[in-house]
């Protein structure tokens, strides 16, 4: 019995230093409070850091750690820190990241979404915490049209870069283009757009599934269309099999795809297949884009900066830039955001109303695969 | 609804889902092997193919193949690549029995337990695969010789070629080579298992696990034996793979091994020929749909057929039972 | 090695039963009391600041997470678990689908509750209603509930006939169908743009909600704890009534059950609707803290994830399968690091669970006693080894 009442006592014991525990503690998370000294200050970067998608938005990261590194190493007095958050892609992973950083006072700004999806899923949550959001990547058109007031991107959405495609097709006298996309957000999105700037002159459409490997149908459906212009919208992981099960079967018509297809595993994977295919991508070959951002990158990483490097580049300095204009509150970083005007490596960045990249600095570059390599072809006109 | 679409070719449509069908067939093998002697089913068996596939891609790297090499390579290299797969492809079935599913036979564990673990299984390889072999990797192996050599995509082994036309068909050396091989493995398969004594020792084993041990068979070899062919099925269907498609990934196994277990089980899983049947019927299904449809609703069809199948007649269209796949 | 490993496992064991039996000891109010204690606990734990315990909090790792997002997601897996639990563990049919609950929860509250859906602009269209108009959110949490017992109903009538590894195929395809149809039925679903604005209690998402807001998330895992505790009561009263000594009699022998008057299909169908519910209800509180859905979110390898959370942690026994849950969840994102191998490590914990131990970490006291059966019978024929 007296067993018991020790144990009692020692329950009540517990629960009392609980609530005294609760009483008295701070509630985590973050240091609080702004940056020290005059001058820096931190930013957040999230996205699919690791997972299956990650190789489309490692360059941006390893472009936006080269900015920060680079401004340190300029400004020692002006301290910029860049905390990473691995989202998988995943937006119900995002939100809680979303949380935390909007909870953390200590960041001044964001960088990211890297998908569309995320950025849709967060956008709400930085707005409401009035931190700014700028986006090297998410290019899903209707984003910047829910009347948002803090998404931007340093990047053209998905009817610009559709535009380009339309006018880029038509110069090339398509008469019967054949669509075919892989019912993703990204991949449907674009293609739709550019259906309906191509109208009359799609011939016939077809959608596919992810991780699909065998494409007779599509193939068949393309062959009986005599299409001389195939439009694929989506990733590598398909396109590469597909461009290559094309040509295998005979199918001579040109192949065009958005910039998911800028990716060095796309030539790869298709092993010959995709020979000659058109790349479009809103993003400058890494020679033509500005300073010596291209070289900074290949001596940090050993490689050329793959898809938006020069974009992850961008979304930093903008923040950069703001701090270095001894900006020091998430309000004054999201007004110095929206006024932000000045040449980026990647394009001229100055926001439009929305958050877009004022449609006329936004430049779509056409690509086209020699061997296995990426080769810059020609600039694309707008629509 | 494309109707015109799918009528107008049909008979393309046909031989696209035959020589599609095919691939799902020799796949199938392997699930209704050990479903017909263990009453089980082998849920890793769709990785065992997809090493088969990386074995291929990783042989024809490291032998330095070309685009379209002449005739007489090509064959060398085939068979090279049949080789290859097989044995990977046998031994990672080989080892599956070993390390996992003969330890919970000794526990006489149910059948859940047995699925369970081979979806834990499937989940390892494809990370394997995916995320481990890539970063030990970084996608450099050395060739024989230590040199380093990039691993990159699969070669073309063999260029397509219409080789004839009836009418609106035509029909590839590739979907003819395809169609006949998996054909010719299936009746290899199928001699082996009804006319030598290895065969006869599975057969009994599958009818009546008791008696057969009564009688002197060693069900252990039996076992292993199974595993082992079902490997070298999938080594086959992994190698007409790689020179019809040329391009493999950690994750073609899931889908894919849906497929061949919807196979199975519509010819009437433990049945070998069963498994021909009805791969081949579901080739023709899901090509004829998604011509109907578009090709995003594939896998709906599909797993739709499964379902409806397994509703209605639940023992496949030939009916279950390895034991009895003479009769 | 090996050997190792089981000789700790097996003290670990004893300890378990040791604690077990220490607990079944104590009086009623003793046991009142220390219940109330770690539900208190449980509601503390978003605020943890112990000192000596922060480094539990997955936001003490650089790019940690939210603490409480984070708690929040341990606890709507808890409810997967429980209710995948009520169909693995207690009736024994194995559900690869689960996901597809999962999913129709989720999206029975995106539809009908945010004014970006189809669906509701096309009821605002059909009965002029304004365009600010949405169903509410406690019916979405009933529409919910009714939606996926109808489909697990649907989907177990034709199926529950199936022997069990069948039934296990049947339902990967179903969750797999679930999945594809959400991101082909662009009409329907928005497609795989995904629907934003799904409200919570307080309606759409907004800055201005009081409790519910955007950016703290503690009040949606004090609300996930809360169902997650009237659930655990109302499963656990299941378990202890008729039905659920049914659904251990068909699980152990259907024809025995069968026999004894016990009718196994009705059983399983109840399972199957009750596990489909719970799935649900966790679908629901997921897409409604998310207030974004699109269908990448529900794919085959979550429905896996589910299944080695109640496999892992003890089928058959709440308190092991909780505990799964709150593992798979929590660990990879307290250590990060292993981001990249996480599913690896869930493979591999399935594995090595089943072949060691396949009445799992925390094992239901019946469950270990019939595997151990089994075993001993094997041990018995040696020849049907």
């Amino acid at each position: 019995m007296r067993r018991s009442y020790v144990r009692a006592l020692g329950t009540v014991a517990l629960a009392a230093t609980l609530v005294v525990a609760a009483g008295c503690q701070d509630t985590g998370g973050g240091d609080g409070g702004t940056a020290s000294g005059d001058c820096g200050g931190k930013i957040a970067i999230f996205g699919a850091f690791t997972g299956d998608n990650a190789g489309l938005v490692i360059p941006s990261l390893n472009g936006a750690k080269l900015a920060v590194k680079q401004f340190n190493e300029a400004n020692p007095n002006c301290k910029v820190t860049m905390q990473e958050f691995d989202t998988q892609g995943d937006p119900a992973v995002a939100t809680p990241f979303a949380n935390q950083i909007a909870g953390d006072n200590s960041f001044l700004g964001v960088i990211g979404g890297h998908f569309s999806g995320e950025s849709d899923a967060t956008m709400p949550i930085y707005q409401a915490a009035g931190l700014a959001m700028v986006s090297p990547s998410a290019t899903r058109s209707d984003l910047t049209q829910k009347g948002n007031t803090s998404f931007y991107r340093v990047v053209g959405n998905d009817s610009t870069q559709a535009g380009a495609v339309a006018s880029y097709l038509k110069a090339q006298n398509a008469q019967k283009v054949f669509m075919v996309d892989d019912a993703s957000a990204y991949g449907a999105g674009i293609t739709d757009e550019l259906g309906k700037q191509l109208g009359p002159l799609v011939v016939n459409k077809d959608k596919i599934q992810e991780r699909q490997a065998q494409f007779d149908a599509t193939i068949s459906k393309i062959k009986s269309a005599k299409a001389d212009f195939v439009f694929y919208g989506g990733y590598t992981r398909e396109a590469a099999p597909l461009v290559k099960q094309m040509r295998a079967a005979g199918v001579q018509a040109k192949f065009v795809g958005p910039d998911g297809l800028y990716d060095p595993a796309f030539p790869k994977g298709a092993s010959g297949g995709a020979e000659g295919a058109i790349i479009t991508c809103p993003c400058l070959p890494p020679d033509k884009a500005g300073g010596t951002f291209s070289a900074d990158y290949q001596k940090e990483y050993g490689i050329a900066p793959g898809s938006y490097g020069a974009e992850g580049f961008d979304g930093a300095k903008v923040y950069l830039d703001a701090f270095k204009d001894g900006k020091k509150t998430r309000a004054d970083i999201l007004a110095y955001v929206k006024a932000y005007d000045k040449q980026g490596v990647s394009k001229y960045i100055k926001f439009d109303s929305k958050g877009d990249v004022d449609p006329s600095k936004v430049v779509i570059w056409a690509y086209q695969i020699k061997g296995e390599a990426i080769e810059p072809l020609q600039e694309l006109k707008l629509s | 609804m494309h109707f015109d679409e799918l009528i107008g070719h049909l008979g393309q449509h046909t031989v696209d889902g035959l020589s599609k069908g095919a691939i799902y067939a020799l796949i199938a093998l392997g699930y209704t092997l050990v479903y017909g002697v263990l009453r089980l089913i082998n849920f890793a068996h769709s990785e065992v193919f997809m090493v088969g596939t990386f074995a291929v891609l990783i042989l024809w790297n490291q032998l330095g193949v070309e685009n379209n090499p002449p005739v007489g390579q090509a064959i060398l290299f085939l068979v090279l690549g049949l080789i290859v797969a097989a044995v990977a492809s046998g031994g990672t079935a080989l080892a599956l029995e070993r390390v996992a599913y003969r330890p919970l036979r000794r526990k006489n564990a149910p059948p859940l337990i047995f699925l369970i673990t081979a979806i834990g299984l499937s989940l390892v390889f494809v990370e394997l695969f995916g995320q481990v072999l890539p970063k030990l990797l970084g996608g450099v192996l050395p060739d024989v010789f230590g040199r380093p050599r990039q691993i990159v995509g699969m070669p073309t082994i063999i260029e397509q070629k219409t080789l004839f036309t009836i009418g609106n068909t035509g029909i590839t050396n590739i979907q003819l080579i395809v169609f006949v091989a998996a054909v010719a493995m299936m009746a290899l398969l199928d001699w082996f298992i009804n006319r030598t004594r290895y065969g006869r020792g599975v057969r009994a084993v599958a009818q009546n696990p008791e008696t057969a041990a009564l009688m002197g068979v060693n069900q252990e070899r039996v076992i292993m034996l199974i595993f082992v062919l079902g490997g070298i099925m999938a080594g086959a269907a992994a190698l007409l793979w790689s020179m019809r498609f040329g391009f493999t990934q950690n994750s073609i196994g899931f889908v894919l091994g849906l497929k061949a277990f919807t196979a199975a089980v519509l010819g009437g899983i433990g049945n070998l020929r069963g498994a021909l049947l009805g791969g081949l019927f579901l080739g023709i299904v899901e090509v004829y749909g998604a011509t109907l449809f578009a090709s995003n609703w594939e896998d709906v069809i599909a797993f739709v057929v499964l379902i409806v199948v397994l509703m209605f007649r639940p023992t496949g269209l030939l009916g279950e039972s390895l034991g009895r796949a003479r009769a | 090695m090996i050997n190792k490993i089981r000789s700790a496992d097996q003290r670990r064991v004893t300890l378990l039963t040791g604690i077990g039996d220490r607990w079944r000891a104590l009086t009623k109010w003793q046991q009142a009391l220390g219940l109330a204690a770690f539900v208190a606990i449980l509601y503390y734990l978003p605020l943890l600041g112990i000192p000596g315990l922060t480094w539990l909090r997955t936001d003490s790792i650089q790019g940690g997470n939210n603490w409480a997002g984070v708690l929040f997601v341990c606890a709507i897996y808890v409810l997967v678990a429980i209710g995948l639990n009520v169909v693995v563990g207690l009736a024994g049919l194995l559900d690869l689908g689960y996901i597809g609950f999962f999913a129709i929860g989720a999206y029975s509250v995106a539809l009908f509750g945010s004014v970006n859906s189809p669906v509701v602009k096309w009821i605002q269209q059909e009965f002029n209603l304004p365009p600010t108009w949405a169903v509410t959110w406690a019916i979405c949490l009933f529409i919910a509930i009714v939606l996926t017992m109808i489909s697990g109903v649907l989907l177990g009538w034709p199926t529950l006939r199936l022997r069990g590894d069948y039934l296990a195929i049947v339902t990967l395809g179903f969750g797999e169908i679930i999945r594809i149809v959400a991101r082909n039925a662009t009409g329907l679903t928005n497609g795989p743009v995904g629907i934003s604005a799904i409200p919570g209690p307080e309606g759409a998402p907004s800055p201005d909600n009081k409790v519910f807001g955007l950016i703290d998330a503690k009040p949606w895992y004090w609300l996930a704890i809360t169902f997650v505790l009237i659930m655990v009561f109302l499963v656990r009263r299941l378990e202890h009534s008729r039905v659920g000594r049914a659904w251990l009699a068909v699980r152990e022998d259907e024809d025995a059950a069968a026999v004894m008057g016990v009718y196994p299909f009705k059983f399983k169908l109840w399972a199957f609707a009750i596990g489909a519910a719970l799935g649900g209800l966790s679908g629901f509180l997921f897409g409604s803290r998310n207030a974004f859905i699109d269908p990448t979110q529900f794919n085959a390898n979550l429905s896996i994830l589910f299944v080695a959370m109640v496999v892992v942690g003890g089928s058959g026994n709440m308190i092991g399968v909780s505990l799964g849950a709150v593992l798979l969840a929590y660990l990879p994102e307290r250590f990060r690091d292993f981001a990249d191998y996480r599913w690896l490590v869930f493979g591999l914990a399935m594995v090595l669970v089943m072949i060691l131990r396949p009445q799992g970490l925390v094992p239901s006291r019946r469950r270990a006693r019939e595997l151990s059966d089994r075993a001993a019978e094997a041990e018995e024929v040696p020849a049907r080894v």
